[in-house]
């Protein structure tokens, strides 16, 4: 199926798509393009309707309003099992009453695939996902990460447009959680077919994506890649959701054109460009700063452009990093600091003076 | 001190009601091996006799032929209706599905002699004649609340992914439930089979009302009590009802229980 993909569109497209389930409205008008090719996620909080809208991709589920369209087309009326995609299910589906080998036969199948072409099919499919001879094992005798690789290889031999991965990695513990996490992307690379993958772990989207769409109770929040996401996160929500960010209180001062000054809580006056305000600077406004972009200085204090002062209230040690959390000075905020531990860097412990460097363009405007 | 006089009295208690429950199927056997023609104590000595009139009988040949017929009719129906009745109270939602699943499960606790009553009157104002048809009738309305009740524990461990990943994998519905619903619910459907059967092979009060030139072994076995000279031959064949009732049975509990830990869901578990 793959061979007639058209690379010039987006391959899954949703336009105004609304779900409800009775009074419960799971998504509100989402709009989204999925570029051909790409590793995309869907992330947010549990309950805010990923698998819900994975489920009106893949036909589980018909939009109360709004329409989809797979590479072109429109899945209006076009059941599940007629659709370009595969989906690996949460707890795999891993068929207990067959063995892997006929596990993964299963679509081939249904799809008159000749004997012969399916063994071939198969033993490809298990060699990718790096169980090679592995067709006669019972389904039962498998741990959850061979699991999860027979529902990969079920799906991806059958040459989907689109793989849905519905929180394929939650289940597992954190070493095989990112093991499996550089095993998916390479793959996705390998094959070349769009992953469309859901989670409600933040970093897994963060590492994992080339596009990254954050949904808060059925809408969708902001589209980016995982760089542009946690540099520039369009709102508060988004920036408290990805990653962790210090929010401190802000009043404008003025803004004539390009040239915006704003008055930080504990930081003082800061002129602040177009894009760190993607809001603009109206409403109920809140300047954020990541705790790696304040410095503690130590020696080296040339690094930072602005400097404040401050006392270490509370340490937090991760053998990497140490992450402080600070009182400003002349306010009565707490900011959460980040440092590498790089060779000979002292840590602070509680009730140190410190004197914080950062730089006016890591402050943001949020609303 | 006082808690050991009580378990005592419980041990007493739990002979008593055990004695009380299991006797009567006791005398059964040790009559049937009895070398007399009289019911009573005590035992005369060892024979296979009243076996032998068992193998003999013409009449009871056909009872039980006609037994055979009714018990696995009435398994086959109870349990297709089982199997549509779980799959609704599992799988849809529909207005009125609380009630509707309530309903099916009344007869479970409505006495037989009322069913069988009311069946009476329905069959003879429909202008049906008795039949073993009306015995599989009445024996399917009582069988399908159990069937039910067994096939729905198995449809509800049946974890729903797997029928949407073989929908996904470009099954229709129908082939979906052929090739994945049904072998996984498969243990159910046996224990239902087993269970409905072995009700139905000896349920007598609805049988008796619904009979009509040929009677259920059950029936006959009553027509024959006025005889007392058939009473041994009677408690051997008593004997062979009630070990081919305790096999099905447990046969019935087996599938049941591989039912209930059932596959899908089951496993998962096990993994981490
Ligand atoms: N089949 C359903 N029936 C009723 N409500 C549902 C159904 N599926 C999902 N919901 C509701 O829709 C919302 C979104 O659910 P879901 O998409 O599963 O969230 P997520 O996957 O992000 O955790 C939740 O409030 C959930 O309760
Ligand atoms: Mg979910």
């Amino acid at each position: 199926m793959s061979e007639t993909v058209n690379p010039t569109l987006p391959i899954i497209r949703t336009v105004a798509v609304d779900k409800s389930f009775g009074s419960v409205e799971a998504l509100r008008s989402v709009s989204l393009e999925i570029e051909q090719g790409k590793f995309f996620t869907l992330v947010g909080p549990s309950g805010c309707g990923k698998t819900t809208l994975l489920r009106v991709m893949a036909g589980f589920e018909q939009p109360t309003r709004g329409q989809v369209f797979i590479d072109g087309k429109s899945m209006e009326g076009v059941p599940a099992n007629k659709r370009p995609t595969n989906m690996v299910f949460q707890s795999y589906a891993v068929f207990p009453h067959m063995n892997v080998g006929e596990n993964i036969a299963y679509g081939l199948r249904s799809k008159k695939t000749p004997a012969d072409r399916i063994a071939t099919l198969v033993a490809e499919a298990l060699e990718m996902v790096g169980l090679a001879g592995y067709q006669n094992r019972p389904s039962h005798a498998l741990s959850g990460g061979q699991r999860q690789r027979v529902a990969l290889a079920r799906a991806l031999v059958l040459k989907p447009k689109v793989l849905l991965l519905d929180e394929p990695l939650s289940a597992l513990d954190k070493k095989l959680r990112e093991q499996m996490q550089s095993e998916l992307r390479n793959l996705q690379r390998n094959v070349g077919i769009t992953f469309v993958l859901v989670t409600h772990d933040q970093e897994e989207a963060l590492t994992m994506s080339d596009q990254i769409a954050v949904i808060f109770g059925g809408e969708i929040a902001q589209v980016a890649s995982p760089e542009i996401l946690y540099r520039r996160p369009n709102s508060r929500e988004v920036a408290d959701f990805v990653g962790v960010m210090n929010f401190l209180n802000v009043s404008v001062l003025s803004e004539h054109g390009t040239r915006r000054r704003v008055e930080v809580e504990g930081l003082g006056i800061v002129e602040i460009e177009e894009d760190q305000a993607p809001r603009g600077l109206v409403g109920d406004i809140v300047a954020g700063v990541r705790p790696e972009q304040f410095t503690i200085l130590f020696e080296d204090r040339a690094s930072a452009d602005r400097c404040c002062s401050g006392t270490v209230t509370e340490i937090q040690y991760f053998g990497d990093m140490t992450y402080y959390a600070a009182k400003l000075e002349g306010c009565d905020k707490t900011v959460t600091i980040s440092m590498r531990n790089t060779a000979g860097r002292r840590t602070l412990g509680p009730g140190d003076k410190a004197d914080i460097g950062w730089r006016s363009e890591s402050v943001l405007i949020l609303s | 001190m006082s808690g050991l006089r009580m378990s005592n009295w419980l041990i007493v208690y739990v002979g008593l009601f055990l004695l009380f429950l299991y006797a009567p199927a006791i005398l059964l056997p040790l009559f049937a091996f009895n070398d007399s023609a009289v019911i009573s104590f005590p035992l005369a000595g060892f024979t296979w006799q009243w076996f032998a009139t068992v193998v003999d009988n013409e009449s009871l040949h056909r009872a039980t032929r006609n037994s055979l017929i009714v018990a696995v009719s009435t398994a086959v129906f109870a349990t297709t209706l089982g199997v549509f009745a779980a799959r609704a109270g599992t799988r849809f939602s529909f207005p009125g599905k609380r009630g509707m699943m309530g309903l099916v499960m009344v007869p479970m606790v409505l006495p037989e002699i009322i069913i069988g009553v009311s069946m009476l009157v329905v069959v003879l104002q429909l202008g049906l004649s008795l039949s073993l048809m009306t015995i599989i009738l009445g024996h399917v309305l009582i069988c399908t609340p159990f069937s039910t009740a067994i096939l729905g524990a198995a449809f509800q461990g049946l974890d729903r992914s797997l029928e949407e990943a073989s929908i996904d994998l470009g099954r229709t519905r129908l082939t979906t439930f052929l090739l994945i619903t049904l072998p996984l619910v498969l243990p159910g459907i046996i224990a239902s089979l087993l269970l409905a059967f072995t009700i139905s092979l000896d349920e007598f009060i609805i049988a008796f009302f619904l009979t009509g030139t040929e009677a259920t072994l059950p029936v006959y076995i009553w027509g024959q009590l006025r005889f007392p000279q058939r009473i041994p031959g009677l408690m051997a064949l008593g004997t062979i009802l009630l070990v081919v009732s305790l096999l099905l049975l447990v046969c019935a509990e087996y599938f049941r229980r591989r039912a209930a830990r059932n596959m899908g869901r089951g496993e998962q578990r096990e993994l981490f």
